[in-house]
């Protein structure tokens, strides 16, 4: 059954990232790539990862997309639309692309499955994740946590500085 | 609360917050010069919490310890002297914002954590800092289109970049469970897997790409070029020393029992970047983009230092990128100089005959060009010696002569420089200069280190080597 649910989700996480890529509408892009989100907020699911499902869609799908709608939607892309091919140089990306994945799917065999640290998968389901992960989070990855803080203002600066201030003539 | 448990990051702490200080400050003060003052007073504030830094914090994710001292120096001398020529620059080029020096500081802090951290969420986090920092201030000159260019190319391929890196960084973590550099060592125990260079590869990618090894260089000319010249400057020294202490620690600690396989690929990216940065620096006509090559070419010289390993080799590493802060910078103050109201001043051909019409400028650059080329009595041939020495020293005595050999190519594009100012009379209306105080004192700074680097060295060098332990 797990396998099932899995190859479902891989296959569609799989699909809808390929149709993002290939449609022509930078709108229907932006929606694959919604329905792509869903499918990675269910893969998080069975890994009993329901913090990250809920913040993948409220964050992802809910914020962020949306977001990327308004934006395609104040571009006004209709000429964009008549272009044949955006890329020119596409086949050798594909190329490359797949040579990764032979190289990527070579490696695959060195991965091993090993229960890691205190947190294994018994003491999350028993803890829940969200609060495995708020513990980890306030304790042992403090650090990061403040400095992704400092990224996420360096950002908040960046936007005001090139958008927002007045250009001196 | 115990106080002592965030000794060693107390630096960081103290940058972080004067940063935010210097945030706040743009509001209420309408000179920014004074701006760019407190930051480099902000600096002296963190350098006098370092001697007392030493240790390590937070589960052993964060350590200070003589090598990242040494590099935060590195970095303290980079922002300082960055801020020194940027003050009359911004005034020219009429973008003026208190929040550049801001951004600069935390640019800044993200080197430092870079080079403290013994994590690689906290390394990826730094760089993540670090460059997105230096993407707002590539494009700081909001009319000019070369500044967007630059600033937008930097950052998708930056982006880019870091996600190669966290590929790698999972990687590691899927055959350790641990993203500790130290435990990393441990848990691999010298097996060697697929994954394992593919994750080596692409830490090499990541690592690359900022430090600008060929071939992913791409961005540098078009980067160097469109951004503001004091935040080339800046980038040019900073960054890269920043990726370095972090491709110096990742690969000698957490790394070093696969040396003989991330050794092979560094050399061939090593020459690669020599034969690219020196080869195709010819060409320049523009001395902003002549010196992009010129750092890609120097990056080149510099791994050579990892690739011997070793506390010779990182120590001649870390000594060559603190005598390249003095020189490179040095070199673009001279660049800003030429930048006038009106005027780029950034052709090759506003050099003509500039001993004729300035010939303090002139002799400056003539210093700078020298010690690019690794002329003694300056600092850049002391650099690039005790490279060579640790190079032949661990068994790469080829290495070292391909090194010479680019390095004399190298000689043409440096000296035609110093040859248009020399040799060549002034054309048409003599070219202005705009000259300031402090930038006058980060000449003055620049040239007096370089030359003493070059004379009497050994003082600096026992520090590197100190730092090693």
């Amino acid at each position: 059954m797990v396998e099932f649910f899995f190859g479902f989700f891989a296959i569609m996480i799989l699909f809808c990232s390929v149709m993002v890529v290939m449609s022509r509408n930078a709108i229907h892009s932006v929606l694959w790539m919604l329905v792509m989100f869903f499918h990675v907020a269910g893969v998080y699911l069975m890994l009993n990862a329901e913090f990250l499902a809920a913040t993948q869609i409220i964050v992802y799908a809910g914020a962020i997309l949306v977001l990327f709608l308004f934006v395609i939607m104040l571009l006004n892309l209709r000429e964009e639309m008549n272009i044949e091919q955006l890329i020119d140089g596409w086949p050798a990306g594909l190329s490359l692309a797949v040579a990764m994945l032979v190289v990527l799917i070579l490696a695959l065999g060195s991965f091993s499955v090993k229960p890691w640290g205190q947190w294994s998968i018994e003491v999350v389901e028993k803890t829940t994740q969200t609060k495995a992960l708020g513990k980890v989070l306030y304790t042992e990855y403090l650090l990061p946590f403040e400095i992704a803080s400092l990224v996420l203002l360096v950002a908040i600066i960046g936007a005001v500085v090139l958008a927002k201030k007045k250009l001196k003539s | 609360m115990d106080i002592t448990i965030i000794k060693p990051i107390l630096p960081e702490i103290v940058m972080a917050a004067l940063a935010c200080v210097v945030l706040i400050l743009e509001l209420f003060i309408h000179k920014k010069e004074t701006i760019g003052v407190f930051a480099i007073l902000a600096v002296a504030a963190v350098s006098y919490v370092i001697p007392q830094s030493f240790g390590s914090a937070f589960n052993g994710m964060f350590i200070s310890d003589g090598y990242s001292v040494f590099f935060k120096f590195i970095f303290f001398i980079n922002l300082i002297l960055a801020v020194l020529i940027s003050i009359r620059y911004l005034k020219i080029e009429r973008s003026e914002f208190g929040e550049y020096y801001s951004l600069m500081m935390f640019a800044t802090l993200g080197m430092m954590i870079m080079a403290s951290a013994t994590d690689l969420i906290v390394l990826y986090l730094g760089l993540e800092l670090m460059a997105l920092s230096t993407y707002i201030l590539a494009g700081f000159i909001r009319h000019d289109r070369r500044s967007n260019e630059a600033a937008l190319k930097y950052f998708f391929l930056g982006a880019f970049s870091s996600a190669i890196l966290l590929y790698g960084i999972t990687m590691i973590y899927a055959l350790t469970g641990t993203t500790n550099i130290l435990a990393i060592a441990s848990q691999l125990q010298g097996k060697m897997t697929t994954q394992l260079i593919l994750a080596i590869v692409f830490l090499v990618v990541a690592f690359g790409f900022k430090i600008a090894l060929a071939p992913f260089h791409m961005w540098t000319p078009d980067v160097y070029e469109g951004a503001p010249t004091s935040i080339t400057a800046f980038m040019s020294v900073g960054p890269k020393a920043a990726a370095f202490a972090a491709l110096g620690r990742v690969f000698t600690t957490g790394l070093i029992d696969f040396a003989p396989d991330w050794r092979g690929i560094l050399i061939a990216l090593s020459i690669l970047t020599m034969a690219v940065g020196n080869i195709l620096a010819i060409q320049q006509s523009n001395i902003k983009r002549m010196l992009a090559y010129s750092s890609i070419a120097h990056a080149g010289y510099a791994v050579i230092g990892v690739i011997a390993g070793g506390a010779e080799g990182l120590s001649a590493m870390m000594n060559y990128l603190f005598i390249y802060a003095f020189m490179n910078i040095g070199a673009f103050a001279v660049v800003i100089m030429l930048r006038v109201e009106g005027v780029k001043g950034e052709e090759l051909e506003h050099y003509r005959g500039l001993a004729k019409t300035h010939p303090l400028a002139a002799v400056l650059m003539l210093i700078f060009m020298f010690s690019l080329t690794g002329i003694p009595p300056t600092g850049g041939f002391i650099g690039k010696f005790y490279l060579f020495k640790a190079a032949v020293g661990a068994g790469y005595a080829w290495l070292a002569v391909v090194a010479v050999v680019f390095s004399v190519i190298s000689a043409y594009f440096y000296l035609r420089v110093v040859m248009y100012m020399y040799m060549h009379e002034p054309e048409g209306e003599p070219a202005a200069l705009a000259t300031s105080t402090p930038l006058g004192l980060a000449l003055l700074i620049t040239t007096i280190m370089v030359i003493v680097l070059g004379v009497y060295p050994s003082p600096f060098l026992a520090f590197a080597r100190l730092a090693i332990g």
